[in-house]
C-alpha cells in the first residue's frame, strides 16, 4: 500500500514537473502592451516577421495602458508598448524605463447607435459631439480602466468643457474593462463610445453600432515604446529588448506596421522617422 | 509451553464503564488465564461487547483498570460481529495488519497466505474482499487476526450474522486456533455455541460479572439464579 | 439564435478539423489544469483525510477557513500569486510570472481547499466504518490517513474531477498570472474571454463548447473507470 502511495506521489510530482520545461530555453522577450495592438491583430502580423529576422520570440501581455505600465514598473516585462503619452512620460521621469520613442499612430473614433439620439453623425468636431451627448444625456460608455483610450477620452471631455462625472451612474457609464467589453456593452445598451479605430475595425459584435465621428486632429492616437530600466530590474533582457525597439523603429519594422490591413484598410501608420505630432 | 514473556494472565480490576450517563458495566474484576476458550455469555445489552472492548483496549474504562502481565499492544487481536474489510483484495486485507504490526515485508505475504489457507480462503487470495459472502468475509477477518499470531484473540459475536454452515466453519477455525495455543475470549448469545467451545464461562448480567466458572461446572450447576434462568432460556435481558 | 447555431457548427468544425491553434490551446489547458489538480491533491487529499480522522484543537477553525477558501474569487487568488511571483515580489527571482507554471500554481491554490473540503466529507463516512477496526490493528489517525486515501480512491476520483472541473473552467486567476500570451499561456478560458472582448461571440461560444466537450469527456472516462473499478472492489 505505501508502495502504491509512493507511486501515486511520484506520478503527481512527474506531472508537476512536466509543466516546468515548458518555460523552455527559447529566446524570448516579454512586451507589455495594450489590448488595441493585440486584439487588432497587429502583433500577430508583425511579430512573426521580427522573430524570423532575429530569432527572438515576443510574448505579449495585453492590458490597458495603465496596467501595462505597472507591469513594467514591477519589472515583469522587458519592453512597454502603449498609447498614453502623459503616462508614458511619467513612467520615464520616474526612472522605470525609457527613453520613450514614438512608433506609430492611428486615431480614435466615436461610435454609437444607428438611431443617434444626440445627432452627432458626420460631425468632425469632437467638442461639439461630446457636448451634444452630454446635453442629450445619451448613454456613453467609458472604459474607466486607466487605459490609454480612457485617458484620451477624459482629455477630450476636458477640451469640450464637459464634466461627464455629473452623469456618472446615469448616462455616463464606466465599465472598467477593455475596449472589447466596452464595445460589447455599448452595442447592447445603444450607447456612444470612444474607441481606437483598429479595435473598431476588427470588432465583430457591432449590432447597430455605427462609426459616427472621425477625423478631428484631437482624435490622434499615438503609440510609444520604451525599454524597462535594466538598472532598476537587472533581469530585464536589455539587449534583446533594445533589439526589438530598434527593429520596430527601423524601416523594416515601420514597413511591417504599414503593411497590416483589415479588409484592405490600413490600421496603423508608422511615424518614427517624423517628428511626433502634437494632439 | 508458553514463552516466558507471555502477556497473560489478563486482569480486570474494578472495571466500570459509563457512557452518556448510563452505567453499562460496573465492578468487573476477573482474571483470564491461558488455556481453553473463555466464553462470555449473557443477554443482549448485558454489557458483553463493552467488556470485550475494554479488555482489548478499544474503550478506556471510566473506573478501574485492565492489566496485562506483559506488553500487550501487538499481541492481541479482535474480530467483530460485522467484519470491516478494506476495499482491497483478500490477500491485501490479510497483509495490512502485518504491515502495521511491523512484520518484515518479506515475511508478510507468506504469513498472510498461511492464515488464508487456515480459514480455507487460499484460492480466493486475489478476489476483492468485499465481494465475498458473509461467511467468507468473517473467515477472512479471522485469517487477518490469526496472521498476527496473537496470544489473545477477542471475538465479539462472530457468528451472529451467519447461517449455520458458516457458523460451523467459524467455530472450527476458532477451535483450531485454540488448539494452536491462542487464548480465545469470545462473546456469544448462542448457548449451544457456548457449550461447544467454552473451557470456562463468564456470565454477564446487567452490567456485572455474575459468574465466572469452568464450563462443565457452569452448565451443570450455575451458582446464581440469574444464570440458571438464562440457561433455561427464561432470561431475555 | 443565429449566433448559437453558427457557434455550434463552428464548434463542430473546430473539433473536426483539429485546428492546430485550438489544439495547442486545448492541450495547454489540459496540461495546466491536470497538473494543478495533481499538485493540489498532494496537499488537499492528505489534509482532508487528516481533518476527517483527527480531533485536535483548532480543527473547527481550519474547517471554517477551508470552507471560506472554497469561495475564494479566482481573481483574488490570481492577484496574490501575481504579487508573489512578480519580479518585484518575494519569489520574483524565479521568473515564473506569465508562464504555465504560474498558472498551475494559481489553479492549485484555488482548488486545494476544494479538494481538502470534499475529501474530508467523503472520507468521514469511510472513517466511521473503519475507525474501530483500524484502532484494533493499532493504527492511529496518522496511520489511518494513507489507508483511507487508498481505500477511498474511487470516491476521491470524483473529488479530483470536481477540482479539475473548477480548474479548467477558471479564467480570472490564469488571466492575471498567465497573461494570456498567444502560443504560450493562452488556454481555453482566456481564449474565450479574448474572443468575447473582440466581439467574436460565435467563436467564443464555440470554444466554450469545445471546453465543455473536453470536460464532459474527461468526466465520462473517469466515471467509467470508477464504475468499473468500484464494481471490482465492491
Amino acid at each position: 500500500m505505501p508502495g502504491t502511495l509512493r507511486r501515486t506521489l511520484l506520478a503527481a510530482a512527474l506531472a508537476a514537473a512536466a509543466v516546468l520545461p515548458a518555460a523552455a530555453q527559447e529566446r524570448f522577450i516579454t512586451v507589455s502592451s495594450t489590448t488595441s495592438t493585440e486584439q487588432s491583430g497587429l502583433f500577430g502580423h508583425i511579430l512573426p516577421i521580427f522573430a524570423r529576422e532575429t530569432g527572438i520570440a515576443v510574448r505579449v501581455i495585453a492590458l490597458g495602458t495603465g496596467q501595462a505600465l505597472d507591469v513594467g514598473r514591477r519589472g515583469d516585462a522587458d519592453v512597454v508598448f502603449v498609447h498614453d503619452r502623459a503616462a508614458e512620460e511619467r513612467f520615464v521621469a520616474e526612472g522605470f524605463g525609457g527613453p520613450r520613442r514614438h512608433v506609430m499612430f492611428n486615431d480614435f473614433v466615436i461610435t454609437g447607435p444607428a438611431a443617434d439620439p444626440a445627432r452627432i453623425a458626420g460631425l468632425r468636431d469632437t467638442n461639439e459631439a461630446l457636448r451634444r451627448i452630454a446635453v442629450a444625456r445619451s448613454p456613453f460608455i467609458s472604459r474607466g480602466d486607466r487605459s490609454g483610450t480612457h485617458a484620451a477620452e477624459l482629455r477630450l471631455w476636458r477640451m469640450a468643457g464637459v464634466d461627464p462625472v455629473q452623469g456618472r451612474g446615469q448616462w455616463y457609464r464606466e465599465v472598467g474593462q477593455g475596449m472589447g467589453p466596452a464595445l460589447n456593452t455599448a452595442a447592447a445598451q445603444g450607447a456612444y463610445v470612444l474607441t481606437d479605430r483598429g479595435t473598431w475595425l476588427s470588432f465583430r459584435n457591432r449590432q447597430d453600432q455605427r462609426l459616427l465621428v472621425e477625423g478631428d486632429a484631437r482624435l490622434l492616437n499615438q503609440y510609444g515604446v520604451m525599454l524597462v530600466n535594466p538598472r532598476r530590474h537587472p533581469h530585464v533582457k536589455a539587449a534583446d529588448g533594445q533589439r526589438f525597439i530598434d527593429w520596430i523603429l527601423s524601416p523594416a519594422g515601420q514597413a511591417a506596421i504599414e503593411s497590416y490591413r483589415i479588409n484592405g484598410e490600413q490600421l496603423f501608420f508608422s511615424n518614427a522617422t517624423q517628428p511626433e505630432p502634437v494632439s | 509451553m508458553r514463552a516466558p514473556d507471555t502477556i497473560l494472565p489478563l486482569r480486570a480490576e474494578g472495571l466500570g464503564f459509563t457512557a452518556g450517563g448510563v452505567r453499562i458495566l460496573r465492578d468487573v474484576s476477573l482474571i483470564i488465564e491461558a488455556g481453553a476458550p473463555t466464553i462470555v455469555i449473557g443477554a443482549n445489552g448485558a454489557g458483553k461487547s463493552v467488556l470485550l472492548r475494554l479488555l482489548h483496549g478499544l474503550l478506556a474504562p471510566t473506573e478501574g483498570r485492565v492489566a496485562w502481565a506483559g506488553l500487550a499492544a501487538r499481541r492481541q487481536a479482535m474480530v467483530f460481529q460485522r467484519p470491516v474489510l478494506l476495499r482491497r483484495s483478500v490477500l491485501a486485507n490479510a497483509v495490512y495488519p502485518l504491515h502495521l504490526a511491523g512484520v518484515a515485508r518479506t515475511e508478510r505475504e507468506a504469513r498472510a497466505r498461511d492464515a488464508l489457507a487456515l480459514v480455507g480462503l487460499g484460492d480466493l487470495a486475489d478476489r476483492p474482499a468485499r465481494r465475498l459472502s458473509g461467511g467468507e468475509q468473517q473467515r477472512l477477518a479471522l485469517a487477518r487476526a490469526a496472521a498476527l499470531h496473537p496470544e489473545v484473540l477477542f471475538l465479539d459475536e462472530p457468528c451472529a450474522s451467519l447461517d449455520p454452515t458458516a457458523t460451523k466453519a467459524v467455530e472450527e477455525i476458532v477451535l483450531a486456533l485454540a488448539a494452536r495455543g491462542t487464548k480465545i475470549v469470545m462473546t456469544t448469545h448462542d448457548l449451544g455455541q457456548a457449550r461447544r467451545l467454552a473451557g470456562e464461562v463468564v456470565f454477564v448480567h446487567r452490567g456485572r460479572v455474575a459468574e465466572h466458572a469452568p464450563a462443565p461446572h457452569f452448565f451443570a450447576e450455575p451458582a446464581t439464579p440469574e444464570a440458571a434462568a438464562f440457561l433455561r432460556g427464561e432470561l431475555v435481558w | 439564435m443565429n449566433d448559437l447555431g453558427s457557434a455550434f457548427s463552428m464548434a463542430i468544425g473546430l473539433i473536426a478539423t483539429a485546428d492546430p491553434a485550438v489544439a495547442q490551446i486545448v492541450l495547454l489547458s489540459l496540461r495546466v489544469s491536470l497538473t494543478a489538480v495533481a499538485v493540489a491533491a498532494l496537499v488537499g487529499l492528505p489534509l482532508g483525510a487528516l481533518l476527517a480522522v483527527a480531533r485536535f484543537p483548532g480543527r473547527g477553525g481550519v474547517i471554517v477557513v477551508l470552507n471560506a477558501l472554497m469561495g475564494l474569487p479566482p481573481v483574488v487568488a490570481g492577484l496574490l500569486i501575481y504579487l508573489l511571483l512578480s519580479r518585484s515580489g518575494p519569489l520574483g527571482s524565479f521568473g515564473l510570472l506569465f508562464t504555465p507554471t504560474a498558472m498551475v500554481i494559481a489553479q492549485a491554490v484555488l482548488i486545494a481547499p476544494i479538494l481538502a473540503a470534499l475529501t474530508r466529507g467523503v472520507l468521514e463516512g469511510l472513517w466511521e466504518e473503519y475507525a474501530e477496526q483500524l484502532r484494533s490493528f493499532g493504527a492511529g489517525p496518522w496511520r489511518a490517513v494513507p489507508t483511507l486515501l487508498w481505500d477511498g480512491r474511487f470516491l476521491l476520483l470524483t473529488v479530483l474531477l470536481a477540482g479539475f472541473g473548477r480548474a479548467a473552467a477558471e479564467v480570472g486567476a490564469v488571466m492575471v498570472v498567465g497573461g494570456n500570451i498567444e502560443g504560450f499561456t493562452r488556454v481555453m478560458t482566456t481564449a474565450i474571454a479574448l474572443e468575447t472582448s473582440k466581439g467574436d461571440l460565435p467563436l467564443a461560444l464555440a470554444l466554450g463548447m469545445v471546453l465543455m466537450a473536453i470536460v464532459v469527456t474527461v468526466n465520462a472516462l473517469a466515471q467509467g473507470f470508477r464504475d468499473a473499478a468500484a464494481r471490482w472492489a465492491g
